[in-house]
C-alpha cells in the first residue's frame, strides 16, 4: 500500500500497463524528457526507451490518426492530449476514423487506443485549458468514455483502459492531480471495480447526487456539509460516461426519491441532460421532484480570475438540493 | 508579377509539359531511365495489359449500375488506370496499402473481390473485406485521413525491427492532389520525415479536386512539396504502367531496407467525373480532355505489344472476352446481393460487451417482431 496522488498513481498504472504488455506505447508532445505538462508520464521513457515513449511532433491530428495506424500493426497506443481545449484538432481522427473502424472492417480490426485528457478547470489557466469536452465524445459510437476522480481508480482505470479492445477516451481531472490517497499497487485487475461500473463513494439515504471526474469531490464536500444540517445525501461517481452504468444511479434515485446532477461541462446539451432524461424515464414514479443540473453556464470557460464562479461548487450544489426538497 | 486580388496568389508561368519518369510513350515506345531499370518478360506486359484492361472494364459496369440506380455511388478510375495497376503490381505480399476511395485498381492487384467494392457503394457494409487477408486496408472517405493510419502503420513496422530483413513491409498511402491541401497529409509527412517511416506516399495528382484544378492546391509542382518535409518526391508519369511500376517498385524497396519515406507524384488525369454526382461539364473544357486521351494508359501498351509483335489478334479478343465475363457475373452477383439485416447495425460497434448497444439492439428486435406478430394475428 503507498500513499499516492491521483498523478503519481497514473503514472504508476501506465508503467504497469508497460510491463505487462511491451505493445503498449506512451505518445504525445512532451511525454518522453519532460515527462508531460503535469509530469504524469515521468520516467517513462528513461526506462522504456524512446521507441515505447514517443516524443511527437506537435501535431494532434497526427499524433491520434498515426496512433490509429501503430495500434492496426498491433501496438495498444496510450496517447496524452496535452490539455482538454487542445482535443478538438484530433476531433475528426477520433470521431470518424478512431470510432468507426471496427464497424466498418465487420469486426476485423480492433483499436485499442486509449485518448488521455486532462480536463476541467479550477487551476488558474488561460483559455482553451479548463475545459470539459464529454458530450461531444459520449455522443459518438464506438468510444467508451470514462473519467478518473480518486487515486485508486486512476491507478486502476487506466490499466483498464488500456486492456480494453476498445478505444476508450480517457478523462483526468487536472485540479485533482495532486489529491492523494492510498493505493494498493500490489492488488490486480480482479480486485478493482470494473472499468464501466460506477460508485456509490457515500451513502445516503435523502438526495442522491451523480457526478464523475473532479465534481466528485466537491459532491463530497456538500454532502459532507449536508450531513452537519441533518441530510444524508448519497454520492454517485460514475467513473464510466459511455456506457452508462445506470441501474446503480437508478437503485440510488429509488430510494432517496430525488436527484441531483452535477458536472463542469455547460448544463444545456451537457451530460446531465441524458442522465437526467434517462433518471426520469426509469424512476418516474418514485421521483419526489424534477432531476436538477448543476454545471458549468452557456459561455465560453471564463477568465481564470472569475471561474470560481462558473464551476460548480459546494453551495451551488447545496441550493439545487435545498430546491429538490422545496419541490 | 501581379496579385490577383481575387484568386489570391500571385501569377505563374505555366509549364507546358512537366518533367517526369517515363519508361513507355504514348506512342507505345519503350525508353530508358538511368535510375529506373525496368525489366520486364512479354508475358509481365500481357499480364499488366489484362488488369488494364479488366479494372478499366469493372469501373465502366460500375458507372453503368450506378447510372440505373443499383449503386448509391461510384467514383470512377477511368483514366488513372496505369497509376493503379504500376503502383499496385510493385507492392509485395507483406507491404501493406491504405487506399481512398478511388484505388478500384490497386483493390484488383491486393484480390479483393471487385464484389466486394461495389457492396460498399451498393449500401451493404461500410467496408466488407478484411484489410490483414488483403494487406489493403478499408477505404477512406474523409480526404487524407489514411495517410496518417498509414505512417503510424509504418512506424509500427520499424517497432517489429524486420526493416532491412526479407520479411519486412513497407507501407504505401494513396490519395489525390487535392487531399494535399489537408492538414493530415502535411502531419503525415512531418511524423514520416522526422521518424524516417517506411512509407511511400502515392499522389495520384489527376488534375482536379471536384470542380477545383490543382492550382486552387498548390502553387508548385506537388512532388516538389517532399523536399520542404525532408525526403524524395518524384513525379511519374501515372498514365505509363512501367514507369509507375519501377518507380514505386524502388520507393517501397528503399523503405523496406531502412532508407525512409518517399513522395511519388503520378501525374495523370480524371477522365470522367469526381464521382458519379458530378457534371465535369461545368468546370472544364472539352479540348482538355481530348488532349488527355491521347495519352489512354491502356493503348499505349497495347501499342507496344502490337509494335513488339508480343501479342496477337486472338490476346487481346481473350482478354476482352474475359473481361466482358467477370463484369457479367459482377453484375449479376450485385443484383443479388441481399441487404443485411437491420438488427446487424448494432454488430462490431465494440469489441466489449456494451449495456446501451445490447439494450437498444433489443428494443428494436422486439419492435420489429410486433410487426410480425400483428400479422401472424
Amino acid at each position: 500500500m503507498s500513499t499516492l496522488t491521483l498523478g503519481k498513481a497514473l503514472n504508476a498504472g501506465l508503467r504497469k500497463a508497460m510491463e505487462n504488455d511491451p505493445k503498449v506505447l506512451v505518445m504525445g508532445e512532451d511525454v518522453g524528457k519532460l515527462g508531460g505538462v503535469f509530469r504524469i508520464t515521468d520516467g517513462l521513457q528513461k526506462d522504456f526507451g524512446e521507441e515505447r515513449v514517443i516524443d511527437t511532433p506537435l501535431a494532434e491530428s497526427g499524433i491520434v490518426g498515426t496512433a490509429i495506424g501503430l495500434a492496426l500493426r498491433g501496438y495498444r497506443p496510450v496517447v496524452e492530449i496535452q490539455f482538454d481545449g487542445f482535443v478538438f484538432p484530433a476531433a475528426d481522427q477520433i470521431i470518424t476514423q478512431l470510432a468507426k473502424m471496427r464497424m466498418r472492417s465487420l469486426g476485423a480490426l480492433e483499436l485499442p487506443v486509449v485518448v488521455r485528457i486532462p480536463c476541467g478547470g479550477g487551476i488558474g489557466a488561460v483559455e482553451h485549458h479548463s475545459e470539459s469536452p464529454e458530450a461531444y465524445f459520449t455522443h459518438t459510437a464506438g468510444l467508451r468514455v470514462v473519467a478518473c476522480s480518486n487515486p485508486l481508480d486512476a491507478y486502476s482505470m487506466i490499466q483498464q483502459a488500456v486492456a480494453s479492445p476498445d478505444p476508450v477516451i480517457f478523462f483526468e481531472p487536472k485540479r485533482r492531480y495532486w489529491d492523494k490517497a492510498e493505493v494498493d499497487t500490489d492488488a490486480g485487475a480482479a480486485d478493482w471495480t470494473p472499468l464501466h461500473r460506477a460508485a456509490v463513494v457515500r451513502p445516503g439515504e435523502h438526495a442522491t447526487l451523480l457526478a464523475y471526474g473532479p465534481a466528485v469531490k466537491t459532491c463530497l464536500e456538500a454532502a459532507g456539509a449536508a450531513a452537519e444540517e441533518g441530510r444524508e445525501l448519497e454520492v454517485i461517481d460514475l467513473r464510466s460516461l459511455n456506457p452508462l452504468d445506470i441501474g446503480t444511479a437508478t437503485d440510488s434515485v429509488n430510494r432517496t426519491g430525488r436527484c441531483v446532477v452535477v458536472h463542469e461541462a455547460p448544463v444545456f446539451n451537457g451530460y446531465g441532460a441524458e442522465l437526467a432524461a434517462r433518471i426520469t424515464e426509469k424512476c418516474f414514479y418514485r421521483l419526489e421532484s424534477p432531476v436538477l443540473r448543476v454545471g458549468g453556464f452557456s459561455t465560453p470557460y471564463p477568465p481564470s480570475r472569475i471561474e470560481d464562479h462558473y464551476l460548480p461548487d459546494l453551495d451551488r450544489i447545496l441550493d439545487a438540493v435545498d430546491r429538490t426538497f422545496a419541490w | 508579377m501581379t496579385i490577383d486580388s481575387v484568386r489570391g496568389a500571385p501569377d505563374t508561368p505555366k509549364v507546358a509539359e512537366p518533367e517526369l519518369v517515363q519508361l513507355l510513350t504514348p506512342e507505345g515506345e519503350r525508353v530508358e531511365h538511368p535510375d529506373y531499370p525496368l525489366d520486364l518478360s512479354a508475358e509481365d506486359v500481357r499480364g499488366l495489359y489484362r488488369d488494364l484492361v479488366i479494372v478499366r472494364r469493372i469501373d465502366q459496369e460500375a458507372v453503368a449500375l450506378t447510372r440505373q440506380g443499383e449503386l448509391g455511388l461510384w467514383a470512377s478510375l477511368l483514366g488513372q488506370e496505369a497509376a493503379q495497376i504500376g503502383s499496385g503490381r510493385a507492392a509485395s505480399a507483406n507491404d501493406m496499402v491504405f487506399p481512398t476511395y478511388r484505388e478500384h485498381g490497386v483493390a484488383w492487384c491486393r484480390d479483393v473481390e471487385p464484389l466486394k467494392l461495389l457492396g460498399m457503394f451498393r449500401g451493404i457494409n461500410h467496408g466488407g473485406w478484411d484489410p490483414k487477408e488483403h494487406g489493403f486496408h478499408l477505404y477512406t472517405v474523409v480526404i487524407g485521413s489514411q495517410t496518417l493510419h498509414a505512417t503510424g502503420y509504418a512506424m509500427g513496422v520499424q517497432r517489429d525491427g524486420v526493416l532491412g530483413t526479407p520479411s519486412a513491409g513497407a507501407t504505401i498511402a494513396y490519395f489525390g492532389d487535392g487531399a494535399t491541401s489537408q492538414g493530415d497529409v502535411n502531419e503525415s509527412f512531418v511524423f514520416a520525415s522526422v521518424f524516417n517511416a517506411p512509407i511511400v506516399f502515392f499522389c495520384q495528382n489527376n488534375q482536379w479536386a471536384i470542380s477545383e484544378p490543382l492550382e486552387r492546391q498548390s502553387r508548385i509542382p506537388l512532388y516538389k512539396r517532399a523536399q520542404g518535409f525532408g525526403f524524395p518526391g518524384i513525379r511519374v508519369d501515372g498514365n505509363d504502367v512501367f514507369a509507375c511500376l519501377a518507380v514505386t517498385r524502388k520507393a517501397l524497396e528503399n523503405a523496406r531496407t531502412g532508407q525512409g519515406p518517399t513522395l511519388v507524384e503520378a501525374y495523370t488525369y480524371r477522365m470522367g467525373a469526381h464521382t458519379t454526382t458530378d457534371d465535369p461539364t461545368r468546370y472544364r473544357l472539352k479540348a482538355e480532355e481530348e488532349a488527355w486521351k491521347l495519352k489512354d494508359p491502356i493503348e499505349r501498351v497495347k501499342a507496344y505489344l502490337v509494335r513488339g509483335d508480343l501479342a496477337d489478334a486472338g490476346f487481346f479478343q481473350k482478354i476482352e472476352d474475359e473481361a466482358k465475363q467477370i463484369t457479367r457475373e459482377l453484375r449479376e452477383a450485385c443484383l443479388a446481393l441481399p441487404d443485411p439485416e437491420p438488427l446487424s447495425m448494432f454488430d462490431h460497434v465494440y469489441g466489449e460487451e456494451h449495456p446501451l448497444m445490447t439494450e437498444e439492439q433489443e428494443q428494436f428486435a422486439a419492435y420489429l417482431a410486433s410487426f410480425e406478430e400483428e400479422a401472424a394475428k
